[in-house]
């Protein structure tokens, strides 16, 4: 019915249906349909690492006299990714109080930074799955780092899936300005963002900080 | 226009306290288990897991900006929903699973052979 009325970028498709109904409100409304659907569909991300974590506390201490989480971890890489992952969050911030400006450049530079900063996480993650593949401490070394591998690899390809949707975001708004579909989506991306720092606290405090205890 | 200003000086200033807040509650146990400082097995984990439940809570708030009222509800209705699923999950899953440990035999051939290890 409305897509008579809107001129539909490629693409927009779906949004059509709510187009009409927001187009008088201006940008202060938020999307109830999209961001809500986002925010649910994160929820159902929750329960997956809920599970993980279960997973991880159960059969987490059967090394199956392999190596155990103080002969692996380096706490001080650990800290220099934590120190990445919560700079990118607050960098995101910055971006989307810029996107509310329709400050675009500054905009896009604080998403640039946020990328940077993902990128240097995904480094030290990467290097530490590279190092315990190469000492012979894979996931099938022992009950302990199958669930370790499991648990924190899943986290480390929401945030590569997340750095690779920021990149493809770059592009979208270079192309296409900050038009109202690009900011829903920079929201979308920046509740996905700060989800992934929250699960990566319950990451470093249970299975790193705690691990190195026991 | 200005309330636009002020709306975005109100939210760096969110930002910055909800950063503030996080690497405060990073650094304390990072510093605790890494210098040695604490020695005590259990007080260390409290504190791990203490600190670590605020700092989620600080994010939930100052990053997410979760409220009662966003979304009409419905927002916090699913994260109190997804919160209660996920502590069924964990508590049912570590005590259902230590119970069965407990009641199992004891691993004669695993201590053997530990025990052969040149």
């Amino acid at each position: 019915m409305s897509s008579a009325t809107v001129d539909t970028p490629e693409g927009g498709f779906e949004f059509i249906v709510h187009d009409d109904h927001h187009h008088d409100d201006g940008e202060h409304h938020h999307e109830t349909g999209t961001m809500l659907g986002f925010w649910i569909y994160l929820m159902s991300d929750c329960l997956i690492f809920g599970i993980l974590f279960a997973i991880y506390a159960v059969v987490g201490q059967n090394y199956a006299a392999g190596p155990a989480p103080v002969d692996l971890f380096e706490l001080d890489k650990i800290a220099w990714a934590t120190a990445w992952l919560l700079l990118s969050s607050i960098t995101y911030g910055f971006s989307v109080i810029k996107m509310h400006e329709n400050n675009k450049n500054m905009m896009m530079f604080w998403l640039l930074v946020t990328g940077i900063f993902g990128a240097a996480f995904l480094y030290l993650s990467v290097e530490e799955f590279m190092h315990l593949w190469h000492i012979g401490a894979g996931p099938g070394a022992s009950a302990f780092l199958s669930a370790f591998w499991f648990l924190v690899g899943t986290h480390g390809v929401h945030v590569a899936c997340g750095a690779l949707w920021l990149v493809v975001l770059l592009v979208q708004v270079q192309i296409h300005g900050l038009t109202h579909e690009n900011k829903r989506r920079i929201l979308c991306l920046s509740l996905f963002w700060h989800f992934l720092d929250l699960i990566w606290i319950g990451v470093f405090s249970f299975v790193y900080l705690t691990g190195v205890l026991l | 226009m200005s309330a636009e200003t002020h709306d975005s000086a109100k939210a760096y200033r969110d930002y910055l306290k909800g950063f503030i807040f996080s690497v405060i509650l990073t650094v304390i146990p990072f510093y605790c288990v890494m210098s040695g400082a604490v020695t005590d097995v259990p007080t260390l984990i409290a504190i791990i897991f203490g600190l670590g439940a605020i700092q989620m809570l600080v994010h939930v708030v100052y990053f997410l900006h979760l409220t009662v009222s966003a979304e009409d509800g419905w927002q916090a209705m699913s994260v109190v929903f997804t919160v209660m699923l996920v502590v069924i999950i964990m508590a049912g899953s570590i005590w259902v699973m230590a119970h069965l440990h407990e009641n199992m035999m004891p691993a004669h051939d695993q201590i053997e052979r530990i025990k052969n290890l040149p």
